[in-house]
């Protein structure tokens, strides 16, 4: 296994840790959002695809023990890389402009990831570790959006999350070695545009619950 | 003819020669013509320097002609100055304007340590180099054009690689001060020949693992090296690299 411990150590092994398990996170957010979406059709319509979910048993449980593992891998790699960067260059310039290749969200990486990371332990404390034997989903969900200040961290946070994927999701394909000039604009495409709906599909349901429901 | 002259406020990073820290310094560049490249706005202040009996401003240059790789400075926080795909040999003056300040500083990465002013010593990409990127036949003579058959798609995507001078601007550039565009290039223009592709694996692994021990930081696609590459270097070039590696660790 010694070859396979210096692989996943060098900065390329590590980097790909980093684009799997950011795959395996889109993949995921991409399901959550199907799942979230059917908010938009009501009380019951939400409450019966969460009742849907729930019988899957242990599937669930193998997917959130994946998701763990997942976001172990990511955080201690992403930790490490980003003191490994922050090593390689002990004197900053006095002057640095960016020349045109840097975005929000690629020069925000570790940062969003530390408060994406935040929002996530705040978030599964209020919505997945709760007694739901005296209230359902929906109304824990009711409760935590009626607090102002909570639609303002869940929107800031989602918000973030879309962020910290416009630059992740192409990313991960340059990692994979996947570039090339017939698909990479596709795949630039592709990744902005799943950062919009992102944004957009997360970040309306407070609205949605709050206002209109 | 005359040529228009303008007058610059420089700020030149200065260290001596041993030490660990050192400091901006300003200088007074007048009477500067715009045909002079910017190595020759700073042979002008030296000259100045040494009439006054001052220590001249070190930095490395050769051919000055953009092919050496030689030059390289972060003029205004940008690796080669302003302009793009351009060493800075070969940025000339007419591209600032007179009463400009200039901030001049050396290439900065824990793998590049000042040896004086703004030269740093970039020993670390020959090592890449010597570690693997090279092929170990003895080519003999050049042979006939057409002796070895290759698409020239896949040629002239090989020569883009080889275009590469090994200045050191993408890992100056890079926010995380990463060589891994220099040492994809390298990959890159051997991998994609036939002659060199015999090796590829083996160069792959060995290049990688010595640019880890070398302290550059990682890549995290930031595209910053690409844009201030002066000779044009794509990131697909990585693409290709970690391909490379990937094959070379798992097939």
């Amino acid at each position: 296994m010694n070859w396979f411990t210096a692989f996943l150590g060098s900065s390329i092994g590590k980097k790909l840790l980093m684009a799997l398990t950011g795959l395996g996170f889109c993949f995921f957010l991409f399901i959550h959002l199907i799942g979230n979406l059917t908010l938009y059709g009501g009380k019951n319509f939400f409450l019966s695809y969460v009742e849907h979910l729930h019988a899957l048993g242990p599937v669930i449980i193998i997917a959130e023990c994946g998701l763990l593992l997942f976001a172990v891998i990511h955080v201690t790699t992403g930790a490490l890389l980003f003191i490994e960067n922050w090593r390689a260059r002990p004197v900053g310039y006095v002057m640095k402009k960016n020349a045109g290749g840097r975005t929000l969200g690629s020069a925000t990486m570790p940062y969003t990831g530390f408060l994406i990371l935040t929002f996530i332990t705040i978030h599964l404390l209020n919505v997945h570790f709760v007694d739901l034997s005296q209230q359902t989903i929906f109304q824990v969900l009711q409760n935590i959006f009626a607090f102002f200040p909570y639609v303002v961290f869940y929107t800031l946070a989602v918000i973030i999350v879309a962020i910290h994927v416009s630059h992740g999701f192409w990313s991960l394909f340059q990692t994979l070695g996947a570039n090339h000039p017939k698909y990479m604009p596709f795949i630039h495409g592709l990744g902005i545009c799943f950062s919009l709906i992102i944004a957009l599909g997360f970040g309306f349901i407070p609205a949605y619950i709050r206002f209109i429901v | 003819m005359t040529t228009k002259t303008i007058n610059l406020t420089l700020k030149v990073w200065r260290q001596n020669r041993g030490e660990k820290k050192g400091k901006l310094k300003t200088y007074f560049a007048k009477n500067i013509s715009g045909d002079m490249s910017f190595l020759e706005m700073i042979d002008v202040v030296n000259e100045d320097l040494t009439k006054n009996r001052e220590e001249p401003i070190a930095f490395d240059h050769d051919c000055r002609e953009g092919i050496c790789g030689m030059c390289g400075a972060v003029i205004n926080g940008r690796a080669h100055g302003h302009e793009k795909e351009t060493t800075l040999c070969q940025l000339h003056m007419r591209h600032f304007s007179d009463g400009d300040t200039i901030v001049i500083e050396p290439w900065r990465s824990r793998a590049f340590p000042i040896i004086k002013d703004l030269i740093v010593d970039r020993s670390a990409l020959d090592r890449i180099i010597q570690s693997g990127g090279y092929i170990s036949v003895n080519t003999g003579g050049a042979p006939d054009a057409n002796a070895i058959p290759i698409a020239r798609e896949v040629a002239e995507t090989a020569f883009n690689a080889a275009a590469c001078i090994g200045c050191g601007a993408c890992v100056a550039a890079c926010p995380n001060a990463s060589a891994m565009l220099f040492v994809s290039a390298k990959i890159s223009h051997l991998a994609l020949l036939p002659q060199g592709r015999i090796e590829a694996a083996k160069r792959a692994k060995a290049m990688v693992r010595q640019m880890d021990q070398l302290g550059f930081g990682n890549c995290s696609n930031e595209t910053e090296c690409e844009a201030e590459c002066p000779k044009g270097i794509s990131i697909i070039n990585i693409a290709r690299l970690n391909r490379e590696f990937l094959k070379a660790e798992l097939c």
